[in-house]
C-alpha cells in the first residue's frame, strides 16, 4: 500500500456509462498515515454508494475513519502537503459522476472542489477566517468557480445569506464571523458550500457545536435546501438522533471499516452488528421510558495502529465467542448482505439499498440476541 | 454494565463462558461493587420533609464588563440572574439549558468557585455565600466538583496517585492503611487498574480520564457532587459507561448529584428532579417524568422537541417546535419574560413582567404566563 | 475603530510623558540622590578641568539650583517652544525641539542628531526590507515542506544567525568585502551626494544585520505557519477549491504575520534609536555611534538626547504597530 493506486493499473474497467454507476461510489478506500510509532490505518476499506437526491449519515465514534474519509472525498489530505514526510497514503477508488478523484490530477480535483462538492465543518467559528468579511469569504468561494466581476459575486452571496435565513442579509454580508452567532456562522458556512450549487454536500458534525434548538434549524435548513438543490448529502455524525433525522442510508463506522450498512429503517429497526446494538444501548433515549441502566460498550475504541486482528470489535464484543473456530479472533469478517445468504457487498449491485453487516454472528443467532436481548433493553 | 450482560447471557442461553475475564479489562465499567448492587435499581425517591442538603435562593452572578481608560463599567453579564432551588439529600438535580444559560456559572457558584453577586447559598443548613477560601477549606471535603474536560483539568504533571491523593493532602486527612492504598482502593472503585497509580493523564484515553476526575472527587467522601457536563467530551459508548458508574457510585455511597449538561436525554437519564434554565433564570423545575411527558413550559417543550431522536419512524409523525433565533445575549436580556422573543405563545404581558416561578402543580414549579398543560396564568392578555 | 485609534493615540502621549520624566529623573534626579551638590553636577557636564566661572554657567543653563520641577518644566518646555543657552563664545537659541547643548563640544544636541539620523535611518530601513522579505519568505517556504533539505539547511543556517553576534559577522565581512576583496567601500555617503556610493556602502551593514534578523524572523515565521496552515480556517479555504497559493497568502501568511508585526515594530524602533554594534564595526557616524561616543566622553546632553530620541521611536512604532493589527484583525477593533 504505498502511494496511489491507479484504476487503470489494477485494470478495473472505467465504467462506460455513468448512467449506470452511482453518483458516488467509493470502493476499497483506504487512508493510512505513516507516523513514528507506526501506519495509522484511519480508513482501512471502505466501500459505498450514494446517489444524487439521497443522503447518507456515516456514524461512528472518535477514531473511526468518518472524517477521514470524507476528507479523502474531498482530496483533502493531499491538497496543500508537500514533503513526503506528512502525506497520506491513499489508494482505492473514488468515482465521482463517473470521474475516479484519486489517480486525478490534484488541480482537476481542485476545481471540483467547491464546485462539485462542497464541505462544512463542525466548529463555524474556526472554520471561517477571523479577519475576513462573511460576505468576503463567500464571493471567494463564488469567485474562484465563477468568472464574474465583484458586484455579480456579492449580489449572489447576499442571495445565499438570505436563502439559509439569515436576517437583514445585505448588512450582514458585511459582518465578521465573530460578529455573527453559533447558529448563524453555521448557516453562512452552509451558504458558502452552496454557493456553486455543488452536487455533493458533506457536512462534517455540522450540529456538534451548535445548541439543540439551534441544531433542529440547522437540520431543517440541511434538509430543505437538499430538497431544493437535489444534490447528494453526506452527513458525518456521532449522533444516531441526527442521522435518524436526516439520512436515507447509513454507515456505521468502526476503527476505520464499515461494520453495517443500510437504509435508515433497516439500521434503526433490525440492527445486525453488536456495536451497532451498542451504540444504541449506550444512547439515552428521550423519546422512550426512562430505562434504569444504560447498557455501555465495554473498553475503549481500537488503536489505529495495531487495529485487532480478527474482527476489530472483538476486544469488546460481549458476543465474540458465539461463532465457531475463534473465528472472531482470528478471520476479518466481510460486509456481508443480509438475510441473502450472504452476498459480499463488493459484489452487490451498487447502491442496491441492501442492508450489510460485517460480523461472524449467524444471521438466525443475530436476530435472536437482537430480537430476545437488546430489543426490549432499548 | 458487565453484571447486566452476564445477566443477559445466561438468560438467553448463550454459552459466555470467557465473559468475566473479559471484564476483568482496565476500562470495564464494571467492579465488585456492583455485583452487591441488585440488577434493577430502585430510584430512591428523596424523602418529603427532609432538610435539604443544598438551598439556594435568590442567586444572582453578576460579571461586570470594564471598557475604556478609566476601565468604567458600563454593563454585566447576567450570568445568573436570581434562582432559586434546593437538593435534598440523596437525590440527583439536573440542570439543562442552551450556552449562555448560566448553568456552569450556577455550579461554580454552589461550590463556591465563584462568589455570588446576591442570594444565599446554604449547605445543610449553613450559609457559606461569603465564606473566605479559608473558611470554605473545611467545607471543599463535603462538595466537589467533576468537570468537563478530561483533558485539561488534569495537571499533566502529575501523577494519577498524585491527582486522587492531593485531596487528602490538602485536607490534612490521613485514612488507615495509608493515602496510597486509599487512593488505589478509589481507582479500583471507579474501575481503573489500581496499579497505575503512577502514571500520567496522558497515558489514559477519555473515559479513564473522566474516571480519574471522578476518583479525585469522590477521594474524601463528600457529601454533595457537582458535576459540570460530566460525559459530554465523551464518545457514547463511553458516555454510557461513565452514567452507569455515577449512578452505582451514588448508591454507594448516599451522594447527592447537581449534575449540569446541555444534553436532555442524559440529563433525563440521570436526574431525578430537573431544572431548566434559559438566560440566568430557572424556567421549569419538575421530576423528570413529569417534565418529560408535560412539560409546562413552552421552552422545555421546545427543547424537548429539538432533540434528534434515533427512531426513523419518529421523523414523520412527532411534533417539531422549531424555535426561531438564537438565544439572546446575557448582557442585555430580553424584558419581561426572558423567553418572550422566541416564544409562539408570546403575548403582551410577556414582554413586560417577568413571570415568577410558581408551583403550578404538586413540586412542579414553572415560570410562564401562558403554560402548557397548565392554566393560564394570564388568560385574557392579547398578543 | 475610532475610538480604538484615539484611546491608542492618548495612552502614547501619556507613555511618552512618562518615559521623559523617568529619563530625565535618571539623568537629574538620581544623581541628587546619591548625593551630588548642584556644583558637582553642573561639573561632570563640562569635563576636564572645571573652573567656578563654568560651572557656574552650566549650573545657570540648566537652573540646576532651581526645585526639579521646575528644571523639568524648562527641560519639557525647551523641547516644544525652544530655551536659550548663554554658554560658550556665542550665547545661542536652542531652538525647539531643543534636546539640550553639549557644553563639552558646544553644539545644539537636536541638530547634531539630525544630522546623524540619515545614516541610521538608512542602515534600519535598508536592512529592515532585506530582513523582512528573507525572512519571511525562508519562513514560509520552510514552513510548508516542513522536514525538508531546504526546510533543514535554512533552520540550521538561521541558528547560526541567531547566534552569531553583530560584532563578529560584520568583522568578518568587513574582513572579506572590504580590505580582502575590496567589493565595497568602507564609509558611508549621503544618498543626495551620490546614490550609487551611498547603495554600495551600505551593501555590507544591511546584509549582516539582515542576517542576524531574518534568522529570527524566519524561525518566527516558520512558525506562525506551521501553526496557521493547521487551522480549521485553511481547510476551508482548500474545500472552497482556492488554488494553493492564493490559500498560502491570503489565508495563512496573514494570519501568521501578526506576531510578526509586533516583533517588527519593536526591533525596528530600537534600530532607529541606533544600530550601536552595527555603527561601531563598520564606523558608521550615526546616532547609536554617536551615542556611544558621548558615553565614552562623559558628555551627559548627548546621551540624554537619544535615550529621549529612541524612546520617542519605540512608543510611535508601538504606535504604528496598534494600529496595523487593528487593520489585519477586525476582532481588535471591536473589542
Amino acid at each position: 500500500m504505498t502511494g496511489l493506486t491507479k484504476t487503470g493499473a489494477v485494470g478495473e474497467p472505467v465504467p462506460a456509462d455513468t448512467e449506470a454507476s452511482s453518483f458516488l461510489d467509493i470502493r476499497d478506500l483506504k487512508v493510512h498515515f505513516p507516523t513514528d510509532d507506526g501506519v495509522v490505518k484511519s480508513v482501512d476499506g471502505l466501500s459505498f454508494q450514494l446517489e444524487k437526491g439521497k443522503t447518507l449519515g456515516i456514524v461512528g465514534e472518535s477514531g473511526s475513519g468518518k472524517s477521514v474519509t470524507s476528507l479523502a472525498v474531498m482530496g483533502l489530505h493531499t491538497a496543500g502537503q508537500y514533503g513526503k514526510r506528512r502525506r497520506a497514503q491513499l489508494s482505492g477508488e473514488i468515482w465521482l459522476n463517473g470521474q475516479e478523484l484519486l489517480s486525478a490530477e490534484p488541480e482537476a480535483v481542485r476545481r471540483l472542489r467547491g464546485r462539485e462538492m462542497s464541505m462544512i465543518f463542525q466548529d463555524p467559528l474556526s472554520a471561517l477566517h477571523p479577519y475576513y468579511k462573511i460576505g468576503y469569504q463567500i464571493v471567494e468561494a463564488y469567485r474562484v468557480h465563477h468568472d464574474v466581476d465583484k458586484k455579480t459575486a456579492r449580489k449572489r452571496a447576499i442571495e445565499m445569506l438570505d436563502r439559509v435565513g439569515i436576517p437583514q442579509p445585505d448588512k450582514r454580508v458585511d459582518d465578521y464571523p465573530h460578529q455573527f452567532s453559533g447558529g448563524m456562522r453555521q448557516r453562512a458556512m452552509i451558504a458558502m458550500a452552496l454557493v456553486n450549487n455543488p452536487e455533493l454536500l458533506i457536512a462534517d458534525e455540522p450540529t456538534t457545536a451548535l445548541d439543540v434548538t439551534v441544531q433542529a434549524q440547522i437540520l431543517d435548513l440541511i434538509r430543505d435546501l437538499q430538497k431544493e438543490f437535489g444534490s447528494a448529502v453526506i452527513i458525518i455524525t456521532h449522533d444516531l438522533g441526527v442521522v435518524a433525522e436526516l439520512a436515507d442510508d447509513i454507515v456505521v463506522m468502526y476503527g476505520g471499516r464499515c461494520v453495517e450498512r443500510g437504509s435508515a429503517e433497516q439500521i434503526f429497526d433490525r440492527p445486525q452488528h453488536p456495536y451497532t446494538w451498542g451504540l444504541l444501548g449506550s444512547m439515552p433515549r428521550i423519546d422512550r421510558e426512562a430505562t434504569d441502566r444504560l447498557i455501555p460498550v465495554k473498553g475503549s475504541p481500537p488503536s489505529l495502529i495495531n487495529v485487532p486482528g480478527g474482527c476489530a470489535f472483538h476486544p469488546r464484543c460481549p458476543y465474540a465467542d458465539v461463532p465457531a473456530d475463534n473465528a472472531s479472533r482470528t478471520v476479518r469478517p466481510e460486509l456481508r448482505e443480509v438475510g441473502s445468504g450472504g452476498t459480499p457487498a463488493n459484489e452487490g449491485v451498487a447502491g442496491g439499498g441492501g442492508h450489510f453487516a460485517a460480523c461472524h454472528l449467524r444471521q438466525e443467532d443475530r436476530e435472536r440476541i437482537y430480537t430476545e436481548e437488546i430489543a426490549p433493553k432499548l | 454494565m458487565p453484571e447486566k450482560k452476564a445477566d443477559k447471557a445466561t438468560d438467553a442461553g448463550v454459552e459466555k463462558g470467557t465473559d468475566a475475564p473479559a471484564d476483568g479489562t482496565s476500562d470495564a465499567g464494571g467492579t465488585k461493587a456492583t455485583a452487591t448492587i441488585p440488577g434493577a435499581r430502585m430510584r430512591k425517591k428523596p424523602v418529603a420533609g427532609t432538610e435539604p442538603l443544598l438551598k439556594v435562593s435568590g442567586l444572582t452572578k453578576h460579571f461586570p464588563i470594564r471598557k475604556g481608560l478609566m476601565q468604567r463599567k458600563v454593563g454585566a453579564v447576567q450570568a445568573v440572574d436570581g434562582i432559586d432551588f434546593e437538593v435534598l439529600p440523596g437525590e440527583t438535580l439536573g440542570v439543562v439549558g442552551e450556552s449562555g444559560c448560566g448553568k456552569s456559572t450556577m455550579g461554580r457558584l454552589i461550590t463556591r468557585l465563584l462568589e455570588p453577586t446576591g442570594g444565599t447559598v446554604e449547605f445543610q443548613g449553613r450559609d457559606i455565600t461569603h465564606l473566605s477560601t479559608g473558611q470554605m477549606r473545611p467545607l471543599r471535603r463535603d462538595v466537589q466538583m467533576i468537570f468537563q474536560d478530561p483533558y485539561s483539568s488534569l495537571n499533566p504533571r502529575h501523577t494519577v496517585g498524585t491527582i486522587v491523593g492531593a485531596p487528602f493532602k490538602l485536607q490534612n486527612v490521613r485514612p488507615e492503611g495509608g493515602v496510597k492504598e486509599e487512593v488505589q482502593g478509589i481507582l479500583e472503585r471507579v474501575g481503573l487498574n489500581p496499579e497505575h497509580y503512577n502514571r500520567y493523564p496522558h497515558e489514559f484515553s477519555g473515559g479513564q480520564r473522566q474516571r480519574i476526575g471522578i476518583a479525585r472527587a469522590l477521594a474524601l467522601q463528600p457529601k454533595l457532587i457537582v458535576a459540570d457536563e460530566p460525559v459530554s467530551a465523551l464518545d457514547v459508548s463511553i458516555q454510557a459507561q461513565v452514567v452507569n458508574l455515577l449512578d452505582d457510585l451514588q448508591q454507594e455511597f448516599g451522594l447527592t448529584y447537581v449534575i449540569i449538561a446541555h444534553d436532555l436525554s442524559v440529563v433525563r437519564h440521570v436526574s431525578d428532579r430537573i431544572a431548566v434554565m434559559y438566560l440566568g433564570k430557572v424556567v421549569e423545575l419538575a421530576d423528570r417524568t413529569s417534565l418529560y411527558q408535560e412539560p409546562l413550559h413552552p421552552y422545555t417543550k421546545a427543547l424537548m422537541s429539538a432533540v434528534p431522536v434515533p427512531d426513523t419512524k419518529r421523523r414523520q409523525q412527532r411534533e417539531r417546535i422549531l424555535l426561531k433565533g438564537d438565544v439572546p445575549s446575557p448582557i442585555s436580556p430580553p424584558p419581561g419574560c426572558r423567553f418572550h422573543t422566541r416564544c409562539w405563545k408570546a403575548t403582551q404581558v410577556c414582554k413586560t413582567k417577568e413571570p415568577p416561578l410558581l408551583e403550578l402543580k404538586p413540586g412542579r414549579r414553572t415560570a410562564c404566563w401562558h403554560p402548557e398543560n397548565a392554566p393560564d396564568q394570564a388568560p385574557d392578555d392579547k398578543a | 475603530m475610532f475610538a480604538y485609534l484615539i484611546r491608542r493615540l492618548m495612552a502614547a502621549v501619556v507613555l511618552l510623558f512618562v518615559v521623559s520624566a523617568i529619563t530625565y529623573a535618571i539623568f537629574f534626579v538620581l544623581p541628587r540622590l546619591a548625593g551630588s551638590t548642584p556644583d558637582q553636577l553642573a561639573a561632570q557636564y563640562i569635563g576636564k578641568s572645571p573652573d567656578p566661572k563654568t560651572i557656574e554657567a552650566v549650573k545657570q543653563n540648566l537652573g540646576l539650583d532651581d526645585p526639579v520641577y521646575i528644571q523639568y518644566w524648562d527641560f519639557i518646555r525647551g523641547i516644544f517652544a525652544g530655551r536659550e543657552f548663554n554658554f560658550g563664545p556665542d550665547p545661542s537659541q536652542c531652538n525647539a525641539p531643543c534636546l539640550g547643548y553639549s557644553f563639552r563640544k558646544h553644539v545644539e544636541v537636536w541638530p547634531e542628531m539630525l544630522d546623524r539620523l540619515p545614516v541610521t535611518a538608512s542602515l534600519a530601513i535598508g536592512a529592515a526590507v532585506l530582513w523582512l522579505i528573507s525572512g519571511v519568505t525562508t519562513g514560509v517556504i520552510s514552513a510548508l515542506r516542513p522536514g525538508s533539505f531546504f526546510d533543514r539547511a535554512a533552520m540550521g543556517i538561521a541558528l547560526a544567525g541567531v547566534s552569531l553576534p553583530m560584532f563578529f559577522t560584520g568583522t568578518v565581512a568587513l574582513a572579506l568585502f572590504v580590505y580582502h576583496w575590496e567589493i565595497f567601500p568602507n564609509e558611508y555617503t549621503p544618498l543626495t551626494e551620490n546614490p550609487v556610493r551611498w547603495f554600495q556602502g551600505l551593501m555590507l551593514p544591511w546584509f549582516s544585520l539582515a542576517f542576524l534578523y531574518s534568522a529570527l524572523y524566519a524561525r518566527l515565521t516558520r512558525a506562525g505557519m506551521l501553526e496557521t496552515m493547521g487551522e480549521d480556517y485553511i481547510r476551508t479555504a482548500r474545500a472552497k477549491g482556492l488554488k494553493e497559493p492564493v490559500v498560502i497568502t491570503r489565508h495563512g501568511l496573514r494570519s501568521a504575520l501578526t506576531p510578526i508585526v509586533t516583533i517588527f515594530g519593536m526591533d525596528f524602533a530600537l534600530l532607529l534609536g541606533g544600530a550601536v554594534i552595527t555603527e561601531t564595526v563598520f564606523s558608521f557616524n550615526g546616532v547609536g555611534s554617536w551615542a556611544v561616543q558621548s558615553i565614552n566622553e562623559n558628555d551627559l546632553p548627548p546621551i540624554l538626547g537619544v535615550t529621549l530620541f529612541a524612546a520617542f521611536f519605540i512608543v510611535i512604532c508601538n504606535l504604528v504597530v496598534d494600529f496595523v493589527y487593528a487593520a489585519i484583525d477586525p476582532r481588535v477593533r471591536v473589542s
